[in-house]
């Protein structure tokens, strides 16, 4: 037998695939995990997660305390709990059901909380709607959470399997959400290798909470008054917590790749065709894929047009990006969100983007904020080319509004 | 019949018989900061003497939240981890959960470990009632929810709560000259509800460590009966209630000998009047007026005669009108209620 035919023959031996949502997707890497404590709540669309996760525990294949909580803050405030007595957990909200546990959120990295958390992307009520928006997820950006944002099911199971890593590391001890785009990433099936369990055995490590272990064991006090002497300490640990996961998350990618033969390049953001490019768009998630093609069309007519999508957005890989969008000659954001009344009036990644390109050495190209896809509306190629026209003319030094709706009913 | 309730054996706790029969450990102990004469850190220190070594304690945000843990001290010899103010039923069900999965997939040393988690009025009765109910319907988790009662957010300068008394003078219902009554609510019948609204629930009691034997003796079998259960302690508060710290221990008894604060438990469903309770119900003592207990404190300086009266008639309802009287507030025929102009 042909050598490559002897590979695909051994990783058939080895790898599974299957067809599934990225919803599904996370709930697998649960059960990879051995996860020990799961709370649900319903909203659309991030349940589809612990509706298979149900299914996994009444087939036996996930071991753990499957509690349906009564709302998200005690959802989220059940694992926090959890946590803190040594179980791993996973919990998950969309749009305002993440706002309804806010108050858990906030203290979830506050007590140093290795949670994993799914976030089905949602528009924020009112009016209602259950397409994607990123300002659910973005709420919890100053407090100490580690957020990514992933594109595809395949990413969205290996990302789980990192966050836990990544999240559990004593020298990180802080939680971490999966942003996964409403509908487009959640509900959307895409075949995805299933790793073995050997293989993320060798990759995950248990959970330990060592010296934090709420147990009768180690009669610890935890989270006592801190007040005016000591809460100003006690950020700064959480500040050098945040500091150091950017290098426990480069370890675990490169582990990633080491046992599971997949990798992802730089952790923090993926490039598409920005080796020669002019111009680059920017954005999250699961706009990649009107992106990809867009720029596959443009590229036809000789426009050379790259992507960057940010992939961690906490930690926010700074230097790395401003070396890396100095080599173009503009840059436009799409943001999947807003921040209204912002410096000019732009979305919050744009915004992080020309701060960190601000303080950065080296050049300093245009930056234009869009926003589009609000609501879960299709961002469709012919927006893309609009948004890229837009670029090309501040590239040229056309003086453009700093904040553009696209795909907006006029 | 089979089985659907997948328990783990629980610490088994017998009564303790008699004051002078209880183990010296403190295990809630110096450290603290809280005022004078206040009731709920005794509760504590009962609660925890009751509980043993071999237990974990959830506080929700209040008085023995911010009095009890400053940073770099703590009263607590027992794990202790603060919880959000409305959380204790989460914290309680959340550790529980770790415990029993953590247990049972092999990850930690097999042995019965006592979840206390307690809150005051305000997380209990008002903020977390959402919450503590949830984890009274999960039958599978052994936990104990406490909540201290001391009438107000004590914690926070004394603003009423859903477990504040009908009247009295908080913070947030100061008399005044148009308004004399600004506080116009009845207090919230907590442990009747949990007790009525959870059926799977093993064990609610009410207690008032003035009758401090009892009060640990009920948090003994709350522990050792399985399952989520809950206590509803009334906490005298010289702070709140505005009378000299000395006496709360005998506002306690006031409480209970005016028939304002019944004491009872409701084992497997089985409900059992207890202590002067037991007594007043069979009619072997008499029902002080409540008089004698609102004149004692300052909340209800403000209070006229009409007050007063408009107070015992509502807790001469309780006793006279109610199915159970004291515990479930349904009548058997309808009448109309009014306040005093």
């Amino acid at each position: 037998m042909a050598p490559v035919a002897t590979a695909v023959e051994e990783q058939r031996k080895t790898e599974e695939t299957a067809l599934i949502t990225g919803s599904e997707a996370i709930a697998v890497a649960c059960k990879l995990a051995d996860v020990d404590v799961i709370t649900a709540y319903p909203i659309r669309p991030y349940d589809t997660v612990m509706q298979y996760v149900s299914k996994l525990v009444a087939n036996g294949e996930l071991d753990c305390e499957y509690i349906v909580a009564e709302g998200e803050h005690s959802q989220f405030e059940i694992v926090k709990h959890a946590s803190a007595a040594g179980a791993r957990v996973f919990c998950g909200s969309s749009g305002v059901g993440w706002m309804y546990a806010m108050e858990a959120l906030t203290v979830t990295p506050a007590l140093r909380i290795p949670m994993v958390a799914m976030v089905g992307n949602r528009a924020l009520d009112d009016p209602g709607a259950f397409g994607v928006e990123h300002n659910d997820a973005l709420t919890v950006r100053d407090l100490g959470w580690q957020l990514v944002w992933v594109d595809t099911a395949q990413e969205a199971l290996d990302t789980a399997l990192i966050a836990y890593r990544v999240a559990e590391d004593r020298r990180v001890f802080l939680p971490c959400a999966i942003s996964c785009d409403g509908a487009f990433l959640t509900h959307s099936q895409a075949l995805v290798k299933i790793p073995t369990q050997e293989k993320v055995n060798e990759f995950l490590p248990r959970y330990n909470r060592g010296d934090l272990l709420l147990h009768p064991d180690n009669p610890i006090t935890v989270a006592p008054q801190g007040n005016e002497d000591w809460v100003m300490e006690i950020r700064r640990q959480n500040y050098a917590a945040m500091e150091r996961a950017s290098d426990v998350l480069r370890e675990a990618y490169a582990d990633f790749e080491r046992i599971f033969g997949r990798s992802y390049g730089n952790p923090f953001f993926e490039e598409y065709e920005t080796a020669d490019a002019d111009v680059v768009l920017m954005g999250m998630g699961t706009l990649s894929t009107p992106v990809k093609v867009a720029i596959r069309k443009m590229r036809k007519e000789g426009k050379k047009v790259g992507f960057v999508r940010m992939r961690w957005f906490r930690p926010f890989a700074a230097q790395a990006l401003a070396k890396s969008l100095g080599r173009f000659e503009a840059i436009g954001v799409v943001d999947r969100d807003y921040s209204f009344g912002s410096p000019y009036m732009s979305g919050v990644l744009t915004n992080e983007v020309r701060s960190a390109l601000y303080s950065a050495p080296g050049p300093k190209p245009p930056v234009v904020g869009f926003i589009a896809g609000l609501g879960g509306r299709e961002v469709t190629v012919p927006d893309v080319e609009r948004i890229t026209e837009g670029v090309y003319k501040a590239a040229e030094g056309k003086p453009q509004p700093l904040t553009q709706w696209i795909g907006l009913r006029e | 019949m089979a089985t659907y309730v997948q328990i783990d054996p629980t610490q088994k706790l017998d009564p303790f018989k008699a004051v002078k029969k209880l183990p010296l450990e403190e295990f809630f102990t110096s450290g603290h900061r809280t005022c004078q004469g206040c009731e709920s850190a005794l509760v504590m220190k009962m609660m925890a003497k009751a509980a043993g070594p071999r237990t974990i304690v959830l506080g929700s945000t209040g008085c023995m939240y911010v009095a009890n843990t400053t940073y770099y001290s703590t009263s607590w010899v027992v794990p202790w981890m603060h919880t959000q103010l409305g959380s204790s039923g989460s914290a309680a069900l959340g550790t529980a959960a770790a415990l029993k999965a953590l247990m049972r997939k092999g990850k930690m040393k097999r042995e019965p470990i006592n979840v206390i988690a307690f809150c005051g009025d305000g997380g209990g009765a008002d903020m977390g009632v959402g919450a503590i109910s949830a984890t009274l319907t999960h039958p599978d988790y052994n936990c104990l929810i406490l909540m201290y009662d001391n009438e107000s957010y004590a914690n926070t300068d004394i603003q009423l709560s859903g477990s504040t008394p009908w009247g009295a003078h908080t913070t947030f219902s100061t008399p005044g000259k148009v308004k004399r009554i600004m506080h116009r609510r009845w207090k919230k019948n907590m442990a009747g509800m949990m007790a009525a609204g959870h059926p799977e629930c093993k064990y609610v009691a009410t207690i008032c460590m003035s009758y401090g034997l009892a009060g640990m003796n009920a948090i003994r079998k709350a522990l050792t009966i399985g399952g989520p259960t809950f206590i509803h302690s009334l906490d005298p508060c010289p702070k709140g209630w505005d009378y000299d710290p000395y006496q709360s221990h005998e506002m306690g008894e006031l409480a209970v000998n005016t028939g304002v604060w019944p004491l009872y438990e409701v084992e497997k469903g089985v409900l059992r009047l207890m202590g002067r309770t037991q007594q007043i119900a069979a009619g072997k003592i008499p029902r002080q007026p409540v008089r004698d207990y609102l004149l004692r404190q300052g909340r209800f300086a403000h209070f006229t005669n009409d007050d007063i009266d408009y107070f015992q008639s509502k807790v001469d309802e309780m006793w006279q009108k109610w199915l159970v009287p004291g515990v479930i507030p349904f009548r058997k025929e309808v009448e109309a209620d009014t306040a005093p102009e």
